[in-house]
């Protein structure tokens, strides 16, 4: 069964997802890495209002190569996101529910995931022409100095992603990994 | 003295920072679509097959396969016989840079300071290495390197009573800290021997070669082998979501070294690992 997402998202509308389930997000999403959200953290700190509406939102760790003639976006795979960490428990208080990026996440955002019941979504690193197709319109919002690291609104149709973190606290980086051994070992008896 | 125009520099390294990004290496390809079928397990054949995937539309399309398009790596061979007029190497290399990634579309992901952090909005510089080799030849293989995987890599010093077992253990444990952050399928590039820079620089080096390319050393060729099969008994597979291929190669490269010491270094490139050769 295909499972889909529209965004704003609330924690009812997460509660069926489970690591590995393949999902397809559409509405609007926010980009940000490491500069933007070392920023929103200080508006947060200082009680100023943020450049959107961070409650029930997904962010998408990405900062996209430049869009070539009527294209909306240029290539937009996901990048790293432990980079993110540090900012990410203050925007999991402040409403923010989803995250797409790829890589390990620290014990202290997976519990604060938990906590607020989010979730963490990978998409594939490296699929950046592909992802690319999903997005329909981009549109920057905040922080146009920091060029491909501006926050961008993005309007995305089936954008394709993975559960690695949900909202009951599995990893699908240490379950994926676990139960694929547990094959394996069984396939060489 | 053979005469090279720094003007024919610029124009190569143009062409090729702009193909480096769009087309994946055809090696690489075919051992992405040997892994698929020699992967069992769904939700890994599945992602290889996004992977592939991805590598046809970016070459159909001629946008680049990965959104971050790299700092770029030249190693540049020179021949001793060679004189370059109309200008240096090193503005000619990142002048062709510089029109590529404009001209391409390709993401500018320098930063002038490392601390202060400001774009330098064209993607130079890029990070030469040169070669002085006989000959009135000139070969240039730009490598744009992504920030994902070399973010992964690490050098250690070891002794050299650790030998051959600790130089495996911390591949493997390189590679397994890493897990999903740099975009498995993975290729293992490892220098060993040399001093601090010196292994550095194999293990980058080592990443230019073809995937079907071994070792010339028998010795190290079943090394790579080994390592390869150890690796990918660890279980992370593509993306880190579990299964087999967790790395398509470990190409190693070695340098003769001091009594005292073992460096060993470990440069870790995605799945869309990227080079491109002219000669000139």
């Amino acid at each position: 069964m295909k499972k889909t997402l529209n965004t704003p998202i609330n924690s009812e509308d997460l509660k069926d997802l489970k690591v590995g389930d393949d999902v397809y997000i559409s509405g609007y999403i926010y980009t940000a890495r490491d500069a933007a959200h070392a920023r929103l953290v200080r508006l947060l700190e200082e009680g100023k209002e943020l450049p959107f509406n961070i409650k029930g939102a997904i962010i998408y760790y990405v900062g996209p190569s430049p869009a070539r003639g009527k294209d909306p976006i240029g290539s937009a795979g996901p990048t790293t996101s432990y980079r993110m960490d540090m900012y990410t428990p203050q925007l999991l208080k402040a409403g923010l529910k989803g995250m797409i990026g790829k890589g390990k996440r620290s014990q202290e955002v997976k519990d604060k995931i938990v906590e607020n019941g989010a979730i963490y979504f990978a998409a594939i690193g490296g699929a950046a022409a592909l992802i690319k197709k999903s997005i329909k319109s981009a549109e920057i919002i905040a922080y146009e100095d920091l060029g491909a690291e501006a926050i961008r609104k993005l309007y995305v149709v089936d954008f394709p992603v993975t559960v690695i973190n949900d909202s009951k606290g599995d990893d699908l980086y240490m379950k994926g990994r676990k139960e694929y051994l547990e094959w394996a070992k069984r396939q060489c008896k | 003295m053979r005469e090279i125009h720094a003007d024919l520099i610029t124009k190569e390294v143009k062409r090729l920072v702009m193909e480096a990004n769009f087309f994946l290496p055809e090696d690489v390809l075919e051992s992405l679509k040997r892994s698929k079928k020699d992967e069992k397990w769904e939700l890994a054949s599945n992602t290889l097959g996004k992977i592939i995937e991805n590598a046809k539309i970016a070459k159909d399309t001629e946008v680049p396969m990965c959104q971050d398009t790299g700092m770029v790596v030249a190693f540049v061979e020179i021949g001793q016989d060679i004189h370059v007029i109309n200008g240096s190497i090193e503005d000619a290399v990142n002048e062709g840079v510089r029109q590529g990634y404009e001209e391409g579309y390709l993401r500018k992901s320098i930063v002038k300071d490392p601390l202060d952090r400001v774009n330098t909005k064209d993607n130079t510089p890029a990070v030469i290495h040169y070669n002085i080799v006989p000959g009135d030849k000139m070969s240039i293989i730009i490598s744009p390197k992504g920030f994902g995987s070399e973010n992964m890599s690490r050098i250690k010093m070891l002794k050299p009573t650790e030998g051959i077992d600790g130089v495996k253990d911390f591949v493997l444990e390189t590679v397994s800290l890493a897990g999903p952050n740099p975009c498995p399928p993975i290729i293992v590039g490892v220098g060993i021997g040399g001093t601090f820079e010196k292994a550095a620089l194999l293990a980058k080096k080592s990443l230019m070669r073809n995937v079907d390319q071994y070792s010339s050393d028998s010795f190290y060729e079943n090394l790579e082998k080994q390592l390869l099969k150890e690796i990918n008994d660890l279980g992370i597979g593509p993306q880190g979501f579990g299964g087999k291929t967790t790395a398509l190669k470990v190409n190693i490269e070695t340098f003769p070294t001091h009594i005292a010491g073992l460096p060993v270094a470990v440069n870790i490139s995605c799945h869309a690992t990227r080079h491109k050769q002219v000669i000139l």
